[in-house]
């Protein structure tokens, strides 16, 4: 039953996009009649303090969240968050995150080793630098559809499909711009 | 069509779908997108916020009275605040359809407490409707009215913050009319003198054993099938963990939960040697179990009390195993006032002046965390102004000089008016402060009878907070730009040096709401800045210190001289706007 689900977690900081990136990627599943469930909580967590978003979907979903364990991806917006939430990513699942470091209100230095202890953690984890690849593909608040692309290349839809959901949820005037953040995204961890 | 939609989306939806001619609610955590989105079917619906739960509660009670469908909407704490109408209502009954939905929230993302208002079911003795995802909350919507019709009663509609916040398939259907019942004065039943009242109270039980025999057989209540040796029950959102936790299980799905179905309840536990009862936070079905004498269950002797459930939880409790996977230790990211708030000069204020808070629920809560660190007490809506007086009372009027109430504007109108009064009354020396953004802020930013629109979009009258406080008696009152820091610390000091009562408003908008106002980040002038500390001390997210120990401005999170309350703490005027560095 359980090889019949896919569980995508994706975490980040208020602000960072996270909400629309699995946004997209639910309408990817339902386009394809699929049962999907996507969970978060607003609210406290928008003030800049983490954020995450929970998307299963398959053939038939129960729990609207992903238990700790059972992630096939974590996409993390940020680079700490990534470790916040590694105990969710299941045996054998995927890590992607994006390198930038967003120093939490009320500390002074960012962390050190944290690339290291989230590959310790998860051997399959890829880092990418989406912020560069935001401000190349024309806006750095693109960083939610580079990784959105980014997460893109290990599910099974196809990228018409995913080009298809990004033109009907982001605003008209920036389709070009997050068009290509969304390859950006792609072709970074498809090399 | 089908579509994804939040459980609170599916509310609205429901109220669209099943003739709902009136919606009211105070926005609260996770329960505020329900009335943000029964607006957009404003020619249908009738709907608008309230100043607080008992406000709204009683206007749609009087809608119900009118003959219509009507829907009252809250937060689970919201329940107490509307808990008086709410026990009463219930014997008076419903006459257009009366659903109350109210949203908990298991793990508190949002809140200051865990209740289980399930309870507020069985205490106000009428039916409990738990949907388990979108496409039952739009369903089970239309049979909570046709019981509420049937009977004569509210309906308690409970969601949890997993139901709420999950968007799940929802199939769309047609709005069905339904038509207004005509107003008919019957003071036997609407007025609720003893001499009514008590035959009301005879009515109410028998109306309850006729809905618990209609709940035996309701497809609200319905097993599923599985293996023959394993039993579940379970509701809400539970049902959905307890369904991902043991997969091959059968099941009793509760969707009518109270009055409780013992009878079906019976024969179903009948069939196993032992029941799985699988609840977050109280064992409200297992208590009804016991009570009926069916002891062959397993609930909360190993289903945690605390917080909110998942199916690993679940498995775990149920199997006696550790599967949550280690954590590594993480530096926390709380949340903040935002760059550019202006609540942050009053916190900053008070810390520079030593003196405390009783404080309020709102963004401005967040004046707790450090640097900050302005707030001594916070417990519930407008609790801040009662707290500072009965401090007073307690302690002595000197007291006063070194406690301020701090409540923003929209819980000064839910709940703090009445407090002011008070203050006002029984003479008081306190500084009430209203940190006015003009918007209920933390729960994303809805209209109040201080903000002149309404939820439906329309201009109206705006309430005046210095005129309120003159006309219950509080001498001085007055408005203060907030982010003027030397007006800032000028009224704090004046308020709590006199032995009056003052009411301060410090007045300026929600940072989130005016980013058209948002100019170029402020610049530090590393040369001049002697690395004093003092800007860190706004506790702002846009100031971080580099490795000399001097400020540093983050351009992606400043908000620039719209706020500049950096550059006017500064004591050597080394922040600035770019151009005149």
């Amino acid at each position: 039953m359980a090889n019949k689900t896919t569980d995508v977690f994706i975490c980040g900081v208020g602000g960072q996009g996270i909400l629309l990136a699995s946004e997209i990627l639910s309408d990817v599943a339902l386009a394809k009649g699929l049962d999907i469930k996507k969970s978060e909580v607003h609210g406290m967590a928008q003030r800049g303090g983490s954020v995450v978003s929970h998307v299963r979907f398959g053939e038939a979903i129960h729990s609207p969240v992903i238990a700790e364990g059972e992630a096939d991806i974590l996409a993390s917006f940020e680079k700490m968050e990534a470790l916040r939430w590694i105990q969710f990513v299941k045996p054998g699942g995927k890590v992607i995150v994006n390198s930038q470091e967003i120093v939490p209100s009320g500390m002074e230095t960012y962390p050190p080793a944290i690339d290291r202890k989230i590959s310790e953690r998860v051997p399959d984890t890829m880092f990418i630098d989406a912020l560069k690849l935001a401000k190349e593909a024309g806006h750095l608040r693109a960083v939610n559809i580079v990784m959105l692309g980014a997460f893109s290349h290990f599910l099974e839809f196809t990228e018409d499909e995913w080009k298809t959901a990004i033109k009907a949820r982001v605003p008209k005037k920036t389709i070009e711009i997050n068009l290509r953040a969304f390859e950006l995204g792609r072709a970074a961890v498809s090399g | 069509m089908r579509v994804l939609l939040s459980g609170n989306e599916a509310v609205a939806r429901g109220c669209y779908e099943h003739g709902v001619k009136v919606a009211t609610a105070y926005p609260g955590t996770p329960s505020t997108e329900i009335l943000e989105n029964v607006v957009k079917y404003k020619d249908d619906v009738y709907s608008q916020w309230s100043p607080n739960e008992k406000v709204a509660f009683e206007v749609a009670m009087g809608a119900s009275f009118g003959g219509v469908r009507t829907l009252v909407a809250m937060k689970h704490v919201g329940l107490n605040v509307a808990a008086d109408p709410l026990m009463t209502s219930t014997s008076v009954g419903g006459d257009g359809g009366f659903v109350i939905v109210t949203a908990d929230d298991p793990g508190m993302h949002s809140s200051q407490n865990e209740q289980d208002n399930r309870y507020y079911a069985k205490f106000a003795k009428i039916p409990l409707v738990e949907p388990s995802d979108s496409q039952e909350v739009l369903d089970f919507l239309g049979t909570a009215y046709e019981i509420s019709e049937q009977f004569g009663t509210p309906v308690l509609f409970r969601l949890t913050t997993r139901l709420s916040h999950a968007k799940t398939p929802v199939e769309l259907g047609e709005r069905t009319e339904v038509a207004q019942k005509e107003y008919v004065k019957d003071t036997s039943s609407r007025v609720v003198i003893p001499a009514h009242a008590r035959r009301l109270h005879v009515k109410v039980e028998k109306r309850l054993e006729a809905i618990r025999e209609y709940a035996e057989t309701s497809p609200l209540n319905r097993v599923i099938e599985g293996d023959p040796k394993v039993g579940v029950i379970s509701s809400g959102i539970s049902y959905q963990y307890a369904r991902d936790a043991l997969p091959e299980a059968t099941f009793l799905k509760l969707g009518l939960s109270y009055p409780f179905p013992v009878e079906l309840a019976r024969k179903f536990c009948e069939r196993f040697e032992t029941v799985y009862v699988v609840e977050e936070n109280e064992p409200f079905i297992e208590e009804f179990l016991r009570y009926a004498g069916i002891t062959n269950i397993i609930g909360r002797e190993k289903i945690p009390a605390c917080g909110e459930l998942n199916q690993r939880i679940v498995r775990d409790s149920i199997s006696g195993e550790d599967t949550a996977g280690e954590k590594t230790p993480v530096p926390p990211r709380p949340p903040v006032l935002c760059p550019g708030c202006p609540h942050r000069s009053t916190f900053y204020t008070l810390n520079r002046l030593k003196i405390g808070s009783t404080s309020d629920i709102g963004c401005y809560t967040l004046g707790v965390m450090p640097p900050l660190e302005g707030i001594d007490t916070c417990i519930c809506m407008g609790a801040s102004i009662g707290n500072s007086l009965g401090m007073e009372k307690a302690i002595g009027k000197e007291f006063a000089k070194k406690m301020v109430a701090v409540i923003g504007d929209s819980t000064f109108v839910h709940s703090g008016m009445t407090g002011l009064a008070d203050v006002a009354y029984n003479k008081g020396a306190t500084t009430v402060i209203v940190v006015d953004n003009s918007i209920t802020a933390m729960t994303g930013h809805q209209d109040h009878a201080g903000t002149g629109t309404t939820l439906m979009g329309e201009s109206t009258t705006k309430l005046d907070y210095i005129k309120l406080a003159e006309s219950v008696g509080v001498k001085d009152a007055r408005r203060v730009n907030a982010f003027d820091m030397e007006a800032v610390k000028t009224a704090i000091k004046e308020a709590t040096d006199n032995d009056e009562a003052t009411l301060l408003v410090m007045e300026g908008p929600c940072a989130l709401q005016v980013r058209g106002q948002w100019g170029p980040a402020l610049v530090v002038d590393s040369e001049n800045c002697t690395a004093c500390g003092l800007c860190l001390r706004l506790g702002c997210p846009a100031i971080s210190k580099d490795e000399d120990g001097k400020a540093t401005i983050n351009p992606l999170f400043c908000v620039g001289e719209f706020c500049s309350m950096c550059a006017q703490v500064c004591p050597v005027d080394c922040i600035a706007v770019p151009d005149k560095s």
